[in-house]
This record gives C-alpha cells, sequence and structure tokens, in this order.
C-alpha cells in the first residue's frame, strides 16, 4: 500500500482543503447564471412588448386625439373618413356595433359556458371530464376566420330563411357567432372557478341533505360568484377585441342598430377594413389609430379587472 | 329493540379492491355517547361515515352488509338518501361551515328540508334556539349576517353542530371533531357534546383516548377494520377483554 493512497480515502477528506476551495466556480455555475438571465429577459420582454405596443398606436394616432372634436366624435353617427371636403369621424354608430353584437355574444355565451362549467365541474366525472376539457379546449383553438366563415356561409342563408328577412348579415349572426367563440374560454375559466370551491363546502351540505342541485345553487355557484365573473369579462374582452368573425358576419355597414336583423359595422372591423387603403399620416389614418387607442385602454380596463376579480376569489 | 339506535349487521366496506370494514356487528345504544376508538386506519371514520352514506360520494364504495337506524336499513334501494341525512347529522374534523353567513349555515338544513316555507320570525326562532343549545347566540348575536369562515375554530365547530340541530336529527355522527381546536376549544366542544347526550344518539370517533374515557358512556375498540371490543367505557379503560385493546389503551401501539 502506497502512501499516496490514504490521501484519496474518504476518511481523510478533510486534508487539502484551502480557502480557495470556496471560491471555485465550475461550469454549473456559469450555466446557471446565463440562464437566470435568459429567462429574466423572456419574463421581462412582456412589459417592453406592451410599453412598446401602446407608445405605437399613441404616436400615430395621437395627433388626432388632440385636435378632434370630442363630442362630433362620441355622439354622431357619421363616419365618413375619407370625404374629399368634409370628413365625418362619428365613431357612435361603431360603438354601438360593437355593443350590441358583444351584448347579444353574451347572452348565447353565458348561459353555455356556464351551463358547460358546472356539467364539467360539478356532474362529469372521470373520462367524460377528461375528453369534454379537452375538446372545450380545442374548441377555444378555432380560428376567428373560421368562425367567420361559418357566419358567411351557414349562418347568413339560414337567417334568411328562418326569419324570411333580406340580409342575414346582422347583428344576430354574429352575435351568435361571436357568443360560440367565447364560450370556450369562459366555460374553462368557469369551471376553474368551481373546482376552486374547496370539496368539504359540497361534503358538509351533502351531509345535510342537499341534492347535487341545491349544492351547486346553493353552496358552490355563490361560493365561485368572483371566478365566474372574472369568466364574463374576459368573454367581453374577447368580444370587444374580436376582428375577423364581425368583419365577415356583421355585414359591415355603419348603422346603429334597430333590431336584431340590421347589419352593423364593429370598431375593429372598421381599423381591419379601411387601414390598408388611407395614406400614412393622413387625417383618416390617425383616426383608425385613434380607435386602435379607445379598444386598446377598453380591453385594458376589461382584462385588469377581470384579473383583479380572479384574484380576489383566490385570496379571499 | 327499541333501545338500540344503530345496527350493523356483517358490515363490510372495500375501497376499490382495499377492504377497509369486515364483519362489523354493532349495536349502539339510543341517547348515549359511543365512542369509536383504533389506530389510525383501523376503519372506525369509515364506520362513521357508513351510517350516513357519506362514504358513497367518494364513488368507488362497496358495501356489503346491513345498516340499520331506528329499525330502517338505510341501504335498502327504497330509501331516500335526503331523509337519511336528515334524520342523520354529522360533524366533520375540521370544521366546515359553508362560506355564508351565521344565519344562512344555522338555518341551511331547515331551508332544505322545510321547502323554504315558515315565516321569518318562525326562522329567527329557530336561530336563536339552535344557536343558544349550543351556547353560542351571546357571541354572535350581534353579528349573524357576517360570514361564518371568520368565526374562531371552536365557534365554527359549535355552528356546525348547530346547523344540524333545527331539523331534528335523532343521530349525531362526530368525526374527531375536536382535533382542529386547541384545548380550550376542545374542553368547550366536549362539554357541549356532553349536554346533548340524552337528546341524541352521539357516536363520535376519537384518537384521544382521554376524551373517550371522560366523554363517552361507551366505547368501540376497532383495529384492522374488525370490532375488537364493544363495552362500557368505565369497563373497557378498566377491565378491557382483550389483549389487543389492553395494549392500546395502554399506548403500546397507536
Amino acid at each position: 500500500m502506497s502512501p499516496d493512497v490514504s490521501t484519496t480515502e474518504l476518511s481523510s477528506g478533510r486534508t487539502g482543503v484551502t480557502a480557495d476551495d470556496f471560491d471555485r466556480r465550475n461550469l454549473d455555475w456559469y450555466v446557471d447564471k446565463a440562464v437566470e438571465v435568459l429567462v429574466f429577459i423572456c419574463g421581462i420582454s412582456a412589459i417592453i412588448f406592451i410599453i412598446g405596443i401602446f407608445t405605437f398606436i399613441t404616436k400615430e394616432g395621437y395627433a388626432f386625439i388632440l385636435q378632434m372634436d370630442w363630442v362630433e366624435v362620441f355622439t354622431t353617427q357619421y363616419w365618413f373618413p375619407s370625404d374629399e371636403g368634409d370628413p365625418e369621424f362619428g365613431i357612435l354608430a361603431l360603438i354601438a356595433g360593437t355593443a350590441s353584437v358583444t351584448g347579444l355574444a353574451m347572452a348565447v355565451a353565458i348561459p353555455f359556458s356556464l351551463g358547460g362549467a358546472i356539467f364539467v365541474a360539478e356532474f362529469a366525472s372521470g373520462k367524460t371530464r377528461e375528453v369534454l376539457k379537452v375538446l372545450v379546449e380545442l374548441l377555444a383553438a378555432i380560428p376567428s376566420v373560421v368562425w367567420g366563415f361559418i357566419g358567411l356561409s351557414i349562418m347568413n342563408p339560414l337567417i334568411i330563411k328562418t326569419f324570411d328577412v333580406p340580409v342575414g348579415l346582422n347583428v344576430l349572426n354574429a352575435g351568435i357567432i361571436l357568443g360560440l367563440m367565447a364560450a370556450p374560454i369562459m366555460t374553462s375559466i368557469a369551471e376553474d372557478a368551481l373546482k376552486a370551491v374547496p370539496d368539504r363546502y359540497r361534503e358538509a351540505a351533502e351531509a345535510m341533505g342537499a341534492t347535487r342541485w341545491q349544492i351547486i345553487v346553493r353552496v358552490v355557484l355563490p361560493a365561485a360568484k368572483n371566478g365566474l365573473l372574472g369568466a364574463v369579462l374576459l368573454g367581453v374582452g374577447r368580444g370587444f377585441g374580436e376582428t375577423m368573425a364581425v368583419l365577415m358576419a356583421t355585414g359591415h355597414s355603419v348603422n346603429i342598430p334597430g333590431s336584431l336583423f340590421d347589419s352593423v359595422r364593429a370598431l375593429t372591423a372598421t381599423i381591419a377594413a379601411e387601414l390598408g387603403e388611407t395614406a400614412v399620416g393622413s387625417e383618416h389614418y390617425q383616426a383608425l389609430f385613434a380607435i386602435g387607442i379607445f379598444l386598446f385602454l377598453i380591453t385594458f380596463i376589461i382584462n385588469l379587472s377581470a384579473d383583479l376579480i380572479v384574484r380576489g376569489v383566490r385570496e379571499g | 329493540m327499541s333501545d338500540i339506535a344503530i345496527q350493523t349487521s356483517k358490515l363490510s366496506l372495500w375501497y376499490g379492491d382495499f377492504q377497509a370494514l369486515f364483519d362489523v356487528d354493532l349495536d349502539i345504544k339510543q341517547g348515549i355517547i359511543t365512542s369509536l376508538i383504533g389506530p389510525s386506519g383501523c376503519g372506525k371514520s369509515t364506520l362513521l361515515r357508513s351510517v350516513n352514506r357519506i362514504n358513497e360520494r367518494l364513488g368507488y364504495v362497496r358495501i356489503e352488509g346491513s345498516v340499520e337506524v331506528l329499525g330502517q336499513n338505510i341501504y335498502d334501494p327504497a330509501v331516500e338518501l335526503i331523509q337519511v341525512r336528515k334524520q342523520i347529522g354529522m360533524v366533520f374534523q375540521r370544521p366546515n361551515p359553508l362560506p355564508l353567513s351565521i344565519r344562512d349555515n344555522v338555518l341551511f338544513g331547515h331551508r332544505l328540508h322545510s321547502g323554504e316555507r315558515g315565516s321569518k320570525a318562525t326562522q329567527e326562532e329557530i336561530l336563536e334556539a339552535a344557536l343558544r343549545q349550543v351556547l353560542l347566540w351571546d357571541k354572535v348575536k350581534d353579528r349573524l349576517d357576517s360570514r361564518a369562515t371568520e368565526l374562531s375554530l371552536e365557534e365554527q365547530q359549535k355552528l356546525c353542530i348547530a346547523r344540524l340541530l333545527p331539523v331534528k336529527p335523532t343521530v349525531l355522527l362526530m368525526d374527531e371533531p375536536c382535533s382542529a381546536l386547541d384545548p380550550t376549544g376542545t374542553e368547550a366542544v366536549e362539554e357541549l357534546i356532553w349536554q346533548l347526550r340524552g337528546q341524541y344518539t352521539i357516536l363520535i370517533v376519537t384518537h384521544n383516548m382521554a376524551q373517550a374515557r371522560r366523554a363517552s358512556e361507551e366505547c368501540i375498540f376497532m383495529l384492522l377494520g374488525k370490532v375488537i371490543e364493544h363495552t362500557p367505557t368505565d369497563e373497557m379503560f378498566v377491565t378491557p377483554v382483550h389483549k389487543e385493546t389492553a395494549d392500546y389503551i395502554e399506548g403500546r401501539y397507536g
């Protein structure tokens, strides 16, 4: 046995340790630091993009906002932005279009998604629940142009035939399409809210002799109401922001709707349809960006309040 | 026999493939407090939870044998589960008031079973009577509309007992009702349970042998899903018949 061997034995592990050994950095240390920096950049980029986008649309639209006539813009329905002599920029009809379609969409989506969420969270079990959850998420991933296409080619003739009206591209069509589009994501969030209600509440009510329906109505829904409200608000936000499907299904005519069968035009669809035809920097171009700022602020407020409400339910 | 409130015969229970109860035969006397003791996993909670069929909500529970409450086999297919739950109230290990006001909690069961009938004055009477019986009225009478979940654990557990009383159950099942409470809370809740004896048949699961000894009249010792011994509490703690019982109450295991 040579004398060297003793230094490599575990029992003599303390020999040869110096203060410098504690300062040694190996490759793992550098990898760890590099990954930390990288994910920090990824995380912070969301904030940078939000600020960047807001700065960009503000830069393009602020000139219009500074000189516009607020009363004319928000209270008149005349949208003739490219008139040579006297362009008019009333967005009241566009707001009415967006609001009516979103309103109807919620009337369709809320019962659908609430019912769906109750079924998935409280009634379905095992395989049924798993399959349904996957399908609902799949439904949320259908591109909006496909929904618009359904509005154009299926709903349009169906509405004309069923209600005997001249045009099938109207509030009814877009509202139903948008409602079906918003329902999956609302279902998903509402289901999360119902699942977050502790099971011991259900158990307590069941032990007192409540039926399943009584448990849902008297215990689960009241306990989940913040989360459910958040789900509805996210649906509203989705409705405000949706462009392609409403462009295709509303009929796209500037009009304050008097009935479900009137064609309307949405704020978003106006931007999408007109931006390509305007000269960069023109008044019309700036007006469209001003609408963009308006939409951005509204959806931002809706999403923020939805987020705060849902967060409130977790903490409370 | 009319003085038997709960009678199980050849009761066996499986969770999936796991058998938790083996041929349990018990006669639990009416109007007294009977405690169920035994080491963790011996099936005492399972037995308790099969007396009001709350076990079934798990979905993978299978039962053989019968449980008769006041002469009626509650596993008879003709039996309405809701009537079973009305006759048999349950108090859980962790206080579980509903996320509603104190008032709505106490009246929850009453409203379920009376179909919302009854004037406001009647409801207020019921509310006060139930809260008085659990010695909570003076503490909460000024804040009946605040949330029950804001009460202390001891008060929550008393509330959970109070909300069972308006539907006039005959049997109260209690699954370690004091294990989440501090010593003062335990004493207060125990005292309350002791006061309720006579009016209700009380079956109480406990981990705490001292509690079983001071707060029950009969005692059932279970081990590995079987009933080993069922005798008056005094006898069990002084002269246990079986060696397993003696070992357990002397603290050799469990």
